[in-house]
């Protein structure tokens, strides 16, 4: 427990530093509260201290709309504070009591009104399927099965009327359990249970979801079935306020919602950096050796075990581990190749950095050396005081503090919400070997005279082509996590890609590569538009692992290509710079563009394809596909 | 009144309704407070909920028109949840 002044100075420390205009301070304050103590009562102080910063600090701005038929009002100040302590400043609208049918099906409503970025559809199956709730036992199977079809079609007409008149990310309740089945224990030996029937509805609205774009479902019944079902109602509140939930819930069903703001906003970790001793294994591998640390199936090994199978199972999400240990590295290694309960080995790791430096520095290291940016990097470790070092230090580091048990600790990463995804390419999924590639790629790069030995030796070759069904998830993708190598860094959602690509004056590519090493996969992205004169070029992106190797000129040179082909003479985009896109600055410069213009957000270059054609590497086995067979 | 449980108090309503909590007194109540509306009403209830780990019947809720009031339903239901 802590104690209740340690809280109460925390508040006045907040208080103090927004008087003295240190938003920055104010705001670390606020999210160490926010970690100590998440109720009701500090959400409302969170907001409303935030309220005074939230000019002052740069925060994502986010609007989510919630649509229900039941009191979600309390959970609010909940959720907006975990966001702004996320660096989310998130706005909310909460839509009329049942109103929630109107409100997707008319394109005036105050919903669309609101222009979300996500919207919530909370509905309780008491409210939209009373029958299949309070008269199952009534029902005839035909009857029921007329239910389930009603219900279902429901929910297919308002998420097929919603993908009509929004852009936004819609999220679905699925729908709850009853806590007693009408049938008791018949309830599970019966194929045309009432379980069955929602079971049934619940399958059919992940059906309808997956058909759309965006539209993502939230398991609501295994959300109460993790909290214990008898402890999440409150019948009492229902009836006299419509709010179903124990107040001492809210929190969990604020920190469901929570999980999709993450992956939604771009506030993801693309690579967790964890300890070794007391995080890895139990103990210290440097004094309780091979034989005395603690690892393997049985307690208390297990817990140990049960957080590598946690990482490994991050590393199938895309999201790359790296070893930041104070250690003597032949011991380290010793326990990382030999020891037989490690589930990961060092070709697990991304980067490791074993030594007895400064852990700060070591992060620094690391995010370098993967090309990621610190604010990329989440770090775990048993170790409170290093915890706390990289909090005061690196800021942007999400840090994950493992609590006294190990047998809490896979559950502790597990429940960290920047790990999550609401989709998945086929890059993510074998991100890990692509890093152990580039590993072997840089020392390659070492031992060759000149550049030009080292492309011919690389043997890319590279497939450019239009946007299809099939890469329009990992185009987005890239749009909305490239920062570095990203010409104007403007995000595109699924939707608006394939909206770009239908358009007559738009074209879309994606440009793969692969080396002797290895299959990059897809890895830049180029969308162009016409005018009158010039071939403008909209985005220009490609993911790091490739920067420097002429992949970029290789796509540049099919620009020009194609404003040939479309009859202009110009080749002309914008550089619009970021904190982070200094590598992408000298682009167009280097390819014999002119400085056009310049105002508040950017750079704008021209090229004359007459008199500066842009050639081709002829190191790259370059390959363009037509449309049809992309 | 326990003095503790009145402080404890005092510190949640000063969350709940952003005014100092050197301001809220026994006496503090709707008609003196803006922000005490029938949401903060709700969210008072369930902020009293979190922090002593009890439920409050419609009747409690009812009784709870001040500051002073607050104070004696939890007071009472500590007691209740006690014996």
């Amino acid at each position: 427990m802590i104690p209740e002044e340690k809280l109460l100075d925390l508040r006045k420390e907040i208080n103090e530093f927004i008087a003295a205009n240190a938003p920055e301070k104010a705001s670390l304050r606020m999210a160490e509260l926010w970690r100590r103590q998440r109720d009701s009562a500090t959400a409302a102080f969170v907001v409303s201290r935030y309220e005074h910063l939230r000019s002052k600090l740069a925060l994502i701005p986010y609007r989510l709309a919630i649509i229900r038929s039941f009191t979600v009002e309390p959970a609010v100040p909940l959720l907006r504070a975990a966001a702004y302590v996320s660096g989310i400043d998130l706005a909310v609208h909460v839509g009329d009591f049942n109103a929630y049918p109107q409100e997707i099906l008319d394109e005036d409503s105050s919903l669309y009104k609101f222009s979300p970025n996500v919207v919530i559809l909370g509905v309780r199956t008491a409210d939209i399927a009373p029958d299949l709730w309070q008269e199952y036992s009534d029902l005839t199977p035909e009857a029921a099965q007329q239910a389930i079809q009603r219900v279902s079609n429901n929910f297919q007409q308002w998420i097929r009327a919603f993908r009509q008149r929004s852009q936004a990310a819609l999220i679905v309740h699925l729908l709850e359990q009853p806590m007693q089945p009408n049938a008791g224990l018949l309830d599970a030996q019966s194929e045309t249970s009432q379980s069955s029937a929602i079971r049934q509805i619940n399958e059919a609205i992940r059906r309808v979801a997956s058909e759309h774009r965006g539209i993502y479902v939230l398991d609501y019944d295994a959300l109460v079935a993790r909290h214990g079902r008898i402890s999440w109602k409150d019948e009492r509140k229902w009836l006299i306020a419509r709010m179903p939930i124990a107040a001492n819930q809210l929190i969990h069903l604020s920190d469901e919602w929570s999980r999709f703001l993450m992956p939604l906003t771009g506030k993801v970790v693309k690579a967790l950096v964890v300890d070794l001793d007391n995080t890895l294994w139990g103990g210290v591998i440097g004094e309780d050796g091979m034989n005395g640390i603690k690892l393997g199936p049985e307690y208390p090994g297990a817990a140990f075990q049960a957080l590598q199978r946690a990482m490994l199972d991050l590393t199938r999400r895309g999201i790359l581990v790296a070893i930041c240990s104070k250690n003597n590295p032949d011991d380290a290694m010793e326990a990382l190749n030999n020891h037989p309960g490690m589930l990961l080995r060092p070709n697990h790791f991304a980067a490791m950095r074993i030594n007895w430096n400064d852990k700060v520095q070591n992060l620094r290291e690391i995010a370098a050396e993967l090309n990621i940016g610190i604010d990329s990097l989440a770090f775990m470790d048993d170790n409170p005081v290093e915890c706390e070092q990289v909090r005061a230090a690196l800021p942007e580091v999400t840090v994950i503090e493992l609590p006294e048990d190990p047998l809490q600790f896979a559950v502790t990463l597990r429940e960290c919400p920047v790990f999550e995804r609401l989709t998945l390419s086929a890059e993510d999924q074998q991100r890990t070997t692509l890093y152990v590639e580039q590993r072997e790629r840089s020392q390659a790069e070492q031992t060759f005279q000149s550049k030009e030995d080292f492309y011919r030796y690389l043997e890319q070759e590279a497939v450019i082509a239009p946007v299809t069904p099939a890469s329009l998830a990992r185009i987005s993708q890239l749009t909305q996590k490239t920062n570095q190598f990203n010409l104007t860094t403007k995000r595109y959602t699924e939707q608006q890609i394939s909206e770009l690509a239908s358009s007559p004056d738009h074209e879309v590519f994606s440009i793969r590569v692969r080396d002797r090493f290895g299959d990059h996969g897809l890895v830049g992205v180029a969308i162009t538009r016409d005018s009158a004169e010039a071939y403008e070029i909209d985005t220009f992106l490609l993911s790091c692992r490739v920067i420097g190797r002429t992949v970029e000129t290789a796509l540049l040179s099919y620009l020009g290509e194609r404003a040939s082909a479309r009859g202009k003479q110009q080749l002309a985009g914008w550089f619009v710079p970021t904190k982070k896109n200094a590598p992408a600055k000298e682009f167009y410069s280097q390819h014999g563009f002119q400085l056009e213009s310049e105002n508040g957000n950017g750079l704008r270059w021209e090229l004359d394809l007459k008199q500066h054609p842009i050639a081709r590497p002829e190191w790259i086995k370059l390959n363009v596909m037509n449309g049809e067979n992309g | 009144m326990t003095p503790n449980i009145f402080e404890q108090i005092r510190n949640i309503a000063s969350d709940l309704f952003s005014i100092p909590v050197e301001r809220i007194t026994a006496e503090t109540s709707p008609e003196n407070v803006e922000a005490w509306d029938s949401t903060q009403h709700l969210n008072l209830v369930l902020a009293l909920e979190e922090k002593y780990d009890f439920q409050l019947s419609p009747e409690e809720m009812e009784k709870m028109r001040n500051i002073g009031e607050v104070v004696k339903v939890v007071e009472n239901k500590i007691q209740a949840v006690k014996n």
